[in-house]
């Protein structure tokens, strides 16, 4: 636990400090973007990885996140920390709410079931035209007032600003995760995912569980979509379509699923490809889906996950109990 | 009030008929694609998330072959064929490797060709939509029934729907090759042991399940528009059919079916904004009530 802040507290420094070092508008957006998708993935990572819960419809929550916080900006100017805490609350309650249709069955029911009430969340954008824009998005800018807080004020209207907003908040998310998935709590989860009738034998109330921690992952969800939101400046439908759920999947599935870091570089390889990918050819969709070809025929598992269990990986954390 | 237009449609006998031909459309090509899933999902244990990006397949070899030679007859078999002997190498190659795997990586695989089958699409027809318009021999007055008019194309597919569904049943409940299926969804290991190859069942009812839901995409050529990433939505729908009449029955994928046609088109008239809401409504008290569908099976 004291190792799981230590870490985290090091790299929130050291990625606060980084823009004195090296400055890039470039750079700068680039994490900012590399961080919120990071904990969109990270979030379904614990479904997925940690609980053996394949969501489909992890963009519903996503999406909640993103277009709550653009509306009340938009349209009701509440205070920023407000919308964003309100925002993230709507998540987790649209989380509960499908949630305990979808936890009812088996998995393969729940990759389905997940994935078709993710649809209702994206007809309801499409469909409420006064409030979300409908086709067109949530145009126009969503405004971000400084936040003040004990006096201080803060402005997240720069770039600048608003990556140590999003380190702090991101990273803090990452904590909390890891506290997740360490404690006692998270262990279940793994006995969930390893043999749920077991576990139930020995007189867990597995849906409770399944349950509570599909709620998590939705929030996290909701706060990463309304990051994005804010840093885009503004909500669109494809924010709550099934296919952007599909791109945190991705990043679990290239980046490794048996960690916490795997769905971060995940992130930020699938970032790089689509970037490049988009940059020399329009056949983005032909290459992103020969590399999963590739990735679930031959490599079986995740880069960090082969890291992780590489020969060299062992010898090094061997070497430091010793 | 729209609500009040639902209660004149119910009691006009025109309005019923319109309505209920346009349920009957619907259901039908939904059935096509969802009874193939099913199916699948019956024998194989998988499920084949790649499914819509065939019915996609079907519209466009029907759009390429009626620009061909213009016979639909020959088109509908020659394109549902086809998308059926696309799915048997997409399942020699690809689908086999994956049976052991943990749902996930089947799921992914699916995916994978989802935006493979879309991207190539585009590149063999391109970006923008198609439309094939209602086939040349369909051509004629629409025909005057039970006070409404129904153009000819629209009971062309429910017969051809009616008329697969019916096949499609008596195959598996009474042919030896419907035995063999069943048989194989029980257990496949004792099918084999009985001598019988299980890959060209595997090979077959992969085909097949494909075959279903490219004449479901052929048929709905003709009155949808044509374009990459049709088969996304189908999809969806089709899982919620499958998640109604439960997953692995071709019985309740029909029922389902039906009833989302039917919601669909007097959802649109009393409750126009909405209309996509009663599906998932319809959807939602099934799960309440029967988790495992109208027609599912205790543990599938």
């Amino acid at each position: 636990m004291k190792r799981t802040l230590g870490v985290g507290a090091i790299v929130m420094g050291a990625m606060i400090l980084l823009p004195f070092f090296y400055y890039s508008n470039f750079l700068i957006n680039y994490l900012t973007q590399i961080l919120i998708m990071a904990l969109f993935a990270v979030s379904l990572n614990l479904l997925v990885g940690y609980t053996g819960m394949i969501s489909f419809g992890h963009a519903a929550y996503y999406g909640v996140g993103a277009y709550s916080v653009g509306i009340l900006l938009q349209k009701y100017s509440t205070s920023l920390l407000g919308s964003l805490f309100i925002a993230v609350a709507f998540a987790a309650i649209t989380a509960v709410i499908i949630g305990l249709f979808c936890i009812r069955l088996g998995e393969i029911y729940f990759a389905m079931l997940t994935m078709a009430f993710a649809q209702i969340v994206y007809t309801i954008v499409v469909k409420w035209t006064p409030m979300t824009g409908g086709d067109q998005g949530l145009i126009g800018g969503i405004p971000k007032p400084p936040i003040s807080f004990l006096g201080l004020s803060f402005d997240i209207g720069t770039p600048l600003n608003f990556y140590f907003f999003t380190v702090i908040l991101v990273i803090g998310s990452f904590i909390i995760c890891k506290f997740i998935v360490d404690s006692p709590f998270g262990a279940i989860l793994k006995t969930i995912r390893d043999n749920s009738l077991r576990t139930y034998f020995i007189g867990i109330p597995v849906k409770i569980y399944q349950l509570i921690i599909f709620v998590i992952a939705g929030t996290f969800a909701g706060l990463s979509g309304a990051l994005m939101a804010l840093f885009i400046s503004g909500a669109y439908p494809d924010f709550t379509y099934w296919t952007k759920g599909a791109e945190p999947i991705f990043m679990i599935l290239v980046g490794g699923m048996g960690s916490l870091l795997g769905p971060i570089i995940g992130a930020a390889i699938f970032n790089l490809l689509t970037a490049y990918i988009t940059m020399y050819t329009h056949l983005y969709e032909l290459i992103m889906g020969s590399v999963l070809v590739v990735f679930i025929l031959s490599l079986k598992k995740g880069i960090v996950d082969h890291l992780l269990e590489s020969r060299l990986w062992k010898r090094l954390s061997s070497s430091r109990l010793k | 009030m729209e609500l009040m237009k639902l209660f004149e449609c119910l009691g006009s006998l025109s309005c019923l008929t319109t309505q209920i031909t346009s349920a009957l459309i619907l259901g039908m090509v939904l059935f096509l694609v969802a009874s193939g899933l099913s199916l699948i999902f019956g024998v194989l244990g998988v499920l084949n998330f790649a499914h819509g990006s065939l019915y996609m397949l079907g519209a466009y070899f029907t759009y390429t072959l009626l620009g061909a030679h213009g016979n639909f007859g020959v088109t509908v078999i020659l394109a549902s064929m086809g998308v059926g002997v696309f799915g048997v190498i997409f399942e020699r190659l690809f689908i086999k490797r994956i049976y052991a795997s943990p749902l996930l990586y089947q799921l992914l695989l699916c995916y994978a060709f989802i935006l493979i089958l879309d991207d190539l699409v585009k590149l063999v027809w391109g970006y923008e939509f198609k439309n094939i318009g209602v086939p040349d021999s369909f051509r004629r007055p629409p025909l005057h029934f039970l006070g409404s008019f129904m153009p000819s194309y629209y009971l062309f597919i429910i017969i051809v729907g009616g008329i697969v569904a019916l096949t499609l049943w008596l195959v598996l409940s009474r042919s030896k090759f419907g035995k063999i299926i069943r048989a194989t969804a029980h257990s496949s290991e004792m099918v084999g042991a009985l001598g019988i190859n299980v890959n060209l069942v595997y090979a077959g009812v992969f085909g097949l399940g494909s075959m279903l839901a490219g004449l479901g995409g052929v048929l709905a050529g003709p009155v949808r528009s044509i374009y990459p990433g049709m088969g996304a939505s189908v999809i969806i729908e089709s899982f919620i059919v499958v998640v109604i009449g439960g997953l692995g029955s071709i019985g309740g994928a029909f029922i389902g079916a039906i009833l989302i046609g039917l919601m669909r088109s007097f959802g649109i008239i009393g409750f126009p904004l909405i209309e996509e809401s009663f599906v998932f409504i319809l959807m939602a008290v099934v799960l309440i009530f029967r988790p495992r569908g109208l027609f599912g099976k205790k543990e599938a």
